[in-house]
């Protein structure tokens, strides 16, 4: 046998934080470079304005920005720090990977660094890993972050893509607790639907859109539903869903499908776009930063994306 | 079960009533779903799921773009 560290009794969220890039893109300015109006990408996505990246932003500043704002709530200094994942599908480079660069930039001294693409699942399946690495002790307190520059991956004359993508960058703290503080990640792919979303020509996102609608709308709201009961958690017992915002459409859905008529359903991407692995944690940083998620809430998160992937878990607002 | 032209011609009524609010007497057999209805492409897949349910049969995605008229959708159905 091995000796092993001790395990704390659970992990938690202790603190979250976002960065968005300053400039925004409203509906009307679309109009101006495709055809597509705001009528049209209200009714069917649910967007009035996104933030796009100017050239000063990348994947790594913005995790860099989200993260030191997560780092700074939490109250720790970045030598407790010791697990630095960043979740992105849309990294500049490759190599070097991004974690590393960021845990750098943040001050935080020789931490275990990677990055994890699971798309626009990535918030979800980074949250579960960081979640058990704490209970299993490896690990005391990790930065978890998902930064996106979806506007470096879409055809900007594609009005069917263009509209929805967005930029910007989420993180939380996991910390060890005494209580847990997230629930099991019920996480899956479907690896033979992975032509639904991809790189078209290497270089631009492409969906299906009628097969992305109907995966999400069809079959995902069971996995959130495992993650409540594996959570042992009542859907009238939420305060709050969070899903990845894809699009309003499907979130609206989804959510429907819940039997939470109680639970406040984000709408973060009307002003925020579909951000991918940012939109979960960007979502949960800007709805308690107004108030409406109070601390100890219970709140359900949803990923979901290219892949295809899925991962949901509940997690209790610090 | 074989459905007659007139249960699916009904149900497809409700199903469009429950969607996207249009009054079933306005759901007839020559109408388009774009032009007439104002149906967007995911309400299709919506009512494609809801038909499903109701009639046992599947409407792929792929079959969509064809079905432009309520009429082609009862002939899918009735196939």
């Amino acid at each position: 046998m091995f000796s092993s560290p001790s395990a704390p009794r659970g992990a938690a969220i202790v603190a979250l934080g976002e960065y968005q890039p300053s400039r925004v893109v409203t509906n009307a300015d679309l109009e101006e470079r495709v055809d597509t109006s705001d009528e049209w990408i209200q009714s069917r996505v649910g967007i009035r304005e996104r933030r796009i990246a100017g050239p000063e932003d990348t994947v790594t500043s913005m995790a860099v920005a989200a993260g030191g704002k997560a780092l700074a709530a939490s109250g720790l200094s970045p030598e407790d720090v010791d697990l630095v994942i960043v979740a992105t599908c849309t990294v500049e480079d490759q190599i070097p990977n991004t974690a590393a660069t960021v845990a750098a930039r943040l001050g935080v001294p020789a931490p275990g660094a990677f990055d994890l693409n699971a798309a626009c699942a990535g918030f979800c399946y980074a949250l579960g890993v960081a979640s058990d690495m704490v209970r299993g002790g490896s690990s005391r307190n990790a930065l978890v972050i998902g930064s996106e520059k979806l506007s470096d991956w879409v055809d900007w004359d594609d009005r069917s893509t263009c509209v929805i993508f967005a930029d910007g960058a989420g993180a939380a703290i996991v910390s060890a607790s005494e209580e847990q503080g997230v629930g099991p990640v019920v996480w899956g792919s479907s690896g033979e639907r992975a032509d639904k979303i991809y790189l078209r020509d290497h270089q631009y996102l492409y969906q299906e859109g009628q097969a992305v609608f109907r995966w999400t709308t069809t079959e995902l709201y069971k996995v959130a539903l495992e993650a409540l009961e594996r959570a042992g958690v009542e859907p009238s017992e939420l305060t709050a869903f969070v899903p990845h915002q894809a699009n309003l459409r499907i979130v609206e859905s989804i959510a429907k499908k819940l039997g939470a008529p109680q639970a406040l359903v984000a709408r973060d991407i009307v002003t925020a776009g579909n951000t991918s692995s940012a939109s979960i944690p960007l979502a949960l940083s800007r709805m308690i930063g107004r108030g409406e998620l109070p601390s100890g809430s219970t709140v359900l998160t949803l990923g979901f994306g290219a892949g295809l992937v899925y991962a949901a878990q509940v997690i209790r607002i610090p | 079960m074989a459905h007659s032209e007139q249960e699916i011609l009904e149900g497809l009524g409700e199903i469009i009533e429950e969607i996207v609010g249009t009054e079933p007497s306005e759901v007839t057999p020559e109408k388009s779903f774009v032009d007439d209805l104002d149906i967007d492409s995911l309400s299709m897949v919506e009512i494609a799921i809801a038909a499903q349910d109701k009639f046992g049969v599947e409407i792929p995605d792929d079959q969509l773009k064809d079905l432009k008229t309520v009429q082609d959708v009862i002939n899918f159905i009735q196939k």
